[in-house]
């Protein structure tokens, strides 16, 4: 007994680091895709009780997003629109598009732990962070890098996050995301990971926003295409009012 | 007696006319001191009370705890059944739900798409013409342009607001704010007229929609904030606040129920407290630093006249008039000094503090950037106090001063005054 575990130690610690860049790119091309159409569901926690959003997403690249909400009923056709550095919504009620800029971007999306900042971010990290492999570490039963990460310009949302990677499947599986005096302002928590299109990828993960009470949003993949070629028309504002 | 220390002073000016002035100055200040720090709490009171906080404010705990700018997340859920039970049990009382909102007011062109955006700070009120809330908040007159809102679609905003959104009465804009369950709510208003509160921290960013207007809009149906009392003829009572609320939370929602209702004093729900006793300490403080520094400084003057009035004492002594005489007679003559100039620093005090009561003084430029709800004009109040305020404490420093100086008197050898005036 003791001799294995001894054995199980040496092997750990005969480990290399991988270097803190290259990894954060294998985590980026692992969830990479120029085309993807996915299906999903918030469950947002309030302190109120519980409430869910179910949405479909086409995401181009890592600058264009089209995003339609299926339900509840009163934001059912309600539509999202990220072009580059800008961002409408469509709301069938008022019949308007609205350009959400400035501060209305640090708002909660549809009072989730999710900002409107979160969803208009570089999903690269590559692009945003420079990142180094603190050392070895775990997430339940899977071994994981930790990797510390800082921004490279100042107008990132997030000065500094820790992430714990997964060794075998380059998938984050846990997330602290810092100011840049080190206040925790959100985390993610990976509750369940699946396999698809031979990707390791996370189907439920929870949020939760370090400032807010509350039980923190759930999301859930109900599905994910990769490689779609997506029709150019989706990402116009004219799409918005279809 | 008097009628000789009377001409005495009247012929000899120098004897009274500097003591007289510095009493009749001390006291203006000391009276519209007292009228304008009156003036400015009560201000802020009433301000507060109609912008803020009510008399009482009825709210969940949770909301309580986490102050004005709490969640609707955290509002009142059956706040018609709740305002009926608050009506029943105090009817003196106008009670009044309110809903605060946040977001970005978006002015569309005629295409629809954004011409103008920018934040504001929203309040929804019941807006019926019968109701309380135009009278609280002082619509009427705060009305620049347009009219008051009739359908539950109309809304105000701010003045300045409207001017730097080139927006006029009739235009179409959208508000863009959350939901009470955080969702985004994106609802199309028509600006029924433009308001000026005379509030800066009102004035920048401000819009008043109606209550049945916004319930639905931020899916807040038979939903409020808050809950507003105010006391008879809109007169704050501390005592009569927390006796109202303490009967409300007893035995309310046991246990640790967040949503539950609680009701909070203006004194608690503001966070004036501090403040309201500050300013009344510091009523009482100016009047005792006054008696104080009066006093000293009508010591000195009584020093100085008593080394002019050097020869004039020595002589009295000489002549045979006991020590205690003269010094009564110094006394007196200080009472007449501090009547006189008691009377007129208050006559002098009360004219500049009426003057500061109608006109008032306007702080609008330093108030730029604040974000306290308070008047731009802070005027000054004359009370009953304001008539003795000054008065009594003229006379007492004007006595005390005599009465050290005097002493005087009583160091004088009368073996030596021969001496004295031989040299």
């Amino acid at each position: 007994m003791n001799i294995c575990f001894w054995f199980a130690v040496l092997a750990i610690a005969a480990v290399e680091p991988p270097d803190g860049n290259a990894l954060l790119a294998r985590v980026d091309a692992n969830i990479g895709s120029n085309g993807k159409v996915i299906v999903s569901e918030m469950i947002i926690q309030g302190r109120r009780g519980g409430r869910s959003v179910r949405t479909m997403s086409w995401v181009s690249g890592t600058d264009r997003a089209f995003t339609e909400y299926l339900a509840p009923e009163r934001e059912r056709g309600t539509k999202m629109l990220k072009l580059g550095d800008r961002l409408w919504t469509y709301s069938p009620q008022s019949d308007r598009t609205i350009s959400i800029s400035g501060h209305m971007l640090r708002q909660s999306v549809a009072g989730s732990d999710l900002s409107y900042e979160d969803m208009m971010e570089d999903p690269k990290l590559t692009n945003l962070y420079s990142a180094e492999v603190v050392g070895p570490d775990s997430v339940g039963d899977r071994p994981a890098w930790l990797l510390e990460l800082k921004a490279r310009a100042e107008g990132v949302a997030y000065q500094r996050r820790r992430l714990w990677v997964d060794r075998e499947r380059d998938l984050i599986l846990r997330e602290e995301r810092l100011s840049a005096a080190g206040r925790l302002l959100k985390t993610m928590e990976v509750l369940s990971v699946g396999r698809y299109e031979g990707r390791w990828l996370a189907d439920r993960a929870v949020f939760r926003d370090a400032l807010r009470e509350g039980g923190g949003t759930e999301i859930r993949i109900d599905s994910i295409a990769f490689d779609v070629v997506i029709p150019e028309h989706i990402f116009s504002t004219a799409s918005l009012r279809r | 007696m008097l009628a000789f220390l009377a001409k005495g002073l009247l012929r000899d000016r120098s004897r009274s006319l500097f003591p007289l002035l510095t009493v009749a100055v001390g006291v203006s200040l000391c009276v519209l001191l007292d009228a304008y720090i009156r003036g400015a709490r009560d201000g802020i009171l009433r301000t507060t009370a109609s912008f803020v906080s009510g008399h009482v404010r009825v709210t969940t705990r949770a909301a309580a705890r986490e102050g004005v700018g709490a969640s609707n997340e955290l509002a009142l859920l059956d706040a018609a059944a709740l305002q009926d039970e608050l009506e029943r049990d105090h009817p003196g009382v106008d009670w009044t739900p309110r809903i605060r909102f946040g977001g970005l007011l978006d002015v569309p062109d005629s295409a629809g798409r954004t011409r103008a955006q920018t934040p504001i700070a929203g309040m929804a009120v019941d807006l019926a013409p019968d109701g309380p809330e135009r009278r609280i908040l002082n619509l009427e007159q705060a009305l620049v342009s347009g009219r008051l809102p009739e359908a539950p679609d109309e809304v105000l905003v701010a003045a300045e607001l409207a001017r730097r959104l080139e927006l006029g009465p009739g235009d179409r804009l959208t508000l863009v704010s959350s939901t009470m369950h955080g969702a985004m709510a994106v609802h199309n208003f028509i600006l029924a007229g433009t308001v000026r509160f005379g509030i800066t921290a009102m004035d920048r960013a401000a819009m008043l929609a109606p209550i049945e207007g916004i319930r639905p809009a931020l899916d807040m149906a038979d939903a409020a904030d808050e809950i507003l009392g105010f006391l008879p003829r809109f007169q704050y009572d501390d005592r009569e606040a927390a006796r109202l609320a303490a009967a409300f939370n007893t035995g309310r929602g046991e246990g640790d129920d967040e949503f539950a209702a609680e009701m909070n004093t203006l004194r608690t729900a503001s966070g004036l407290g501090g403040m309201m006793d500050l300013i009344d300490y510091a009523s009482a403080l100016i009047v005792g630093l006054f008696v104080v520094a009066m006093s000293v400084v009508l010591w000195n003057a009584g020093l100085m006249g008593s080394l002019r009035r050097y020869g004039e004492i020595g002589i009295r002594l000489a002549l045979g008039e006991p020590k205690g005489a003269v010094y009564r007679a110094l006394l007196a003559e200080s009472l007449l000094i501090g009547l006189v100039g008691s009377a007129l620093g208050t006559l002098v005090g009360l004219g500049f503090s009426y003057y500061l009561q109608e006109v008032g003084f306007n702080i609008a430029g330093m108030m730029q950037d604040a974000t306290m709800v308070m008047d731009d004009v802070i005027r000054a109040r004359i009370a009953p106090p304001s008539y003795i305020v000054g008065f009594l404490p003229g006379l007492l420093a004007t006595f005390a001063g005599a009465a050290i100086s005097g002493l005087g008197v009583y160091r004088r050898q009368t073996a030596s005054l021969a001496k004295e005036f031989s040299g």
